[in-house]
């Protein structure tokens, strides 16, 4: 059986398991019947032509495996930002581990979807904000939203600082069998609130693993939103990350994404600016090589006017690796003095490695100011030679000039021990030791 | 200590240098002057081993070791330095995080451990001082927004860090006003002992008032054509390079 059927099959199963009077159920109940009638995206589709499922899509995944293995902290802590206090939310293969986390209630809620899906206290915020920004007719969404019963629920009530950084971790053992996911995230940022949160989806096993995720923010006025995703995961494991980010006046929301591993990673990264003075940036840094590909799709839609948007995309591609970036930018008419800009430079380190870049602007206001940019290239040979010239080997020259290639990225990273780790991280995929300040 | 001997090199099919010939021997300080397009710059390149140019002929030889083989960090770490005329700006990279990582690399070429930090800091801070560096200047990406003057400044303060047999100086004084001039200059002068040389490239006689060379060349399509003492430098900057033509009757 495909994995379509099979996933359409498994739906009364699941939703029976669950509260049926719930408003939720019948949000669930539209969305299957939306992916029953879609289906998976295909190349056919302009924003999949470069990105193929169907090798997934023959997989046997399990939906809902039984009996997880429980984890050692010592085992997946190399995973966490071990180093400094983090609230901590866990899921091993999508069930959460309370062994694992550390969540609180106490001025801010920092806990589990299925909790907020289901006590009558969360009821106003999830009837306020679950799935209202995530849009009804997009396939792996739509997937996702039938299958929703498990994530990170966040809420940072007014005028409310999270005193540390949130991490959300998605572990995968796979330990029976092909293992697929749909974790389904809620975070909502109230006034003047502010929240710094790390995500990342670690396989632990060498059987398949796709992650279909779902992540909804919304962010209310001057609401300041830091999110960061680490996707560096194992040559088995892939994933659609589609997250959707409402914005209110004045509020600034940053997405950083740090894409080093995983075999196919497709992140659909959109922005909705529903009110003035909006901030909205995203950065990515990506190191990919032998045979992973990765495919970012990002959205800005200027609604109102005075707002901004910053996009910066560096990409390093080795081996037969490819890459795909396609930045939209839409400005309504109403959206005046906008500024929006969006910037991709990729080097190809290898002759197999392939990279399609595409900015799509979308402007119907004519008081804007939108720029773009993108480059394919080498390295700078005059740089190169400078550095040898004062005696650094070929092979380090390289990859400090691809450190720095990618550095201006890092520079907005916010929380010091994660910066340290990107940098580190960094500094592996390169495979050098460079005498940096780390 | 540096031998040039009968160097050809072309780029891309075309010849730049056509036989040249040098010997520098330890503390000695050779200027080379002349028009531009005469093969300086290249020259210069070329010793320091830059691929972009192909030696059809002759050799460079540093202590009795010929240099054809070697890439340029294996041309740096046996003693070779080149001040650029244009330095590349690499953003993201500290000047210090550059140093740092450029000796300790020549010391493992050398086969020696890296240079304990705070070894390390307390010659960042001695060379700086030198070179009338601010601390601060330090933490800036390298080269990046720099003026012309900080550019020079911070070459040669590379220079004093890595300590070279033989500095090639390629156009060191362009871009400078005189008291960076003279910055620059008294950093070089400090820097030269009996056990290194120091060839400087230049336009003009400006500089050698300040790093006064024992021996002047002049380069004119990719030979040296005439060779002197500090004097023919003078005489260049008040007869020109035209009296050099019709001397040779080029």
């Amino acid at each position: 059986m495909e994995l379509k059927d099979k996933l359409v099959h498994a739906f009364m199963a699941f939703e029976n398991q669950l509260d049926l009077d719930h408003p939720v159920h019948e949000v669930r109940s539209a969305a299957i019947k939306t992916f029953e009638k879609q289906g998976f995206p295909n190349k056919k589709m302009e924003a999949w032509k470069y990105t193929s499922l169907k090798s997934l899509e023959k997989i046997d995944f399990s939906l809902f495996p039984k009996n997880s293995p429980s984890l050692e902290y010592s085992a997946v802590k190399e995973y966490f930002l071990h180093e400094v206090d983090t609230y901590k939310i866990v899921f091993v293969d999508g069930v959460y581990s309370s062994y694992l986390s550390e969540t609180t209630h106490q001025g801010i809620d920092v806990c589990l979807m299925s909790a907020a899906l289901t006590k009558d206290m969360y009821k106003p915020v999830i009837e306020a904000y679950f799935n209202k920004i995530a849009p009804l007719e997009e396939n792996l969404t739509a997937l996702n939203t039938a299958f929703s019963k498990e994530g990170a629920f966040i809420h940072i009530p007014k005028n409310t600082q999270a005193m540390k950084p949130i991490e959300i971790i998605h572990l995968a053992t796979g330990a029976a069998s092909a293992l697929m996911l749909q974790p389904r995230n809620l975070i909502v940022v109230d006034q003047n609130a502010e929240v710094q949160i790390v995500e990342r989806h670690q396989s632990l096993t060498e059987n398949e693993v796709f992650t279909n995720a779902v992540t909804e923010i919304f962010a209310d006025k001057s609401a300041i939103v830091d999110f960061y995703k680490i996707q560096n995961d194992a040559h088995t494991a892939s994933l659609v990350d589609n997250t959707y980010i409402d914005q209110k006046d004045h509020s600034v929301v940053k997405v950083h994404t740090f894409s080093f591993g995983g075999k196919l990673i497709r992140n659909n990264l959109n922005f909705y600016q529903n009110g003035e003075r909006i901030d909205s940036t995203m950065k990515g840094v990506t190191i990919i090589g032998d045979k992973q590909h990765i495919d970012h799709h990002t959205l800005v839609h200027h609604r109102q006017p005075n707002c901004e948007s910053h996009q910066d995309y560096k990409g390093i591609y080795d081996g037969s690796s490819t890459g795909v970036f396609n930045g939209k930018i839409i400005v309504d008419r109403l959206a005046q003095k906008t500024n929006a800009f969006q910037q991709n430079n990729n080097l190809l380190i290898s002759d197999k490695a392939t990279i399609n870049t595409k900015p799509q602007l979308e402007i119907f206001a004519d008081d804007v100011k939108c720029s773009h940019g993108c480059t394919i290239g080498q390295l700078d040979q005059d740089a190169l030679f400078y550095l040898q010239s004062r005696g650094i080997g070929k092979k380090e020259a390289q990859a400090l000039l691809m450190y720095a290639f990618a550095n201006n990225v890092l520079a907005s990273v916010r929380i010091p021990e994660l910066k340290r780790r990107i940098n580190a991280l960094i500094a592996l995929k390169l495979g050098v030791q460079l005498g940096f300040d780390l | 200590m540096l031998e040039i001997k009968d160097l050809h090199a072309s780029v891309e099919g075309k010849e730049i240098l056509k036989g040249i010939n040098l010997v520098v021997k330890p503390g000695e300080v050779h200027a080379i002057m002349g028009p531009n397009g005469a093969g300086k710059s290249t020259l210069a390149s070329v010793v320091a081993g830059k691929d972009e140019f192909e030696v059809t002929q002759g050799s460079v030889v540093l202590e009795g070791e010929d240099l054809a083989d070697d890439a340029p960090e294996e041309r740096a770490h046996k003693g070779v330095f080149l001040s650029f005329q244009y330095p590349v700006e690499i953003p993201g990279v500290t000047v210090t995080n550059f140093m740092k990582t450029a000796i300790n690399e020549s010391r493992k070429a050398r086969g020696q451990e890296d240079m304990p930090a705070n070894e390390m800091l307390k010659m960042i801070k001695e060379k700086a001082e030198l070179l009338e560096i601010d601390r601060k200047f330090l933490s800036r990406s390298l080269n990046e927004g720099f003026s012309g003057g900080e550019k020079k400044r911070n070459e040669i303060f590379q220079m004093a860090m890595l300590e070279p047999k033989v500095a090639i100086l390629d156009e060191t004084d362009s871009g400078l006003d005189i008291d960076a001039l003279r910055i620059v200059a008294g950093g070089v002068n400090k820097l030269r002992s009996k056990d290194n040389a120091v060839v400087v490239i230049t336009h003009y006689q400006r500089l050698l008032d300040y790093i006064v060379p024992d021996f002047v060349h002049v380069l004119y399509d990719g030979k040296i054509v005439k060779s002197g003492d500090a004097s023919l430098a003078l005489e260049l900057e008040e007869k020109g390079y035209d009296w050099i033509k019709q001397e040779m009757a080029l």
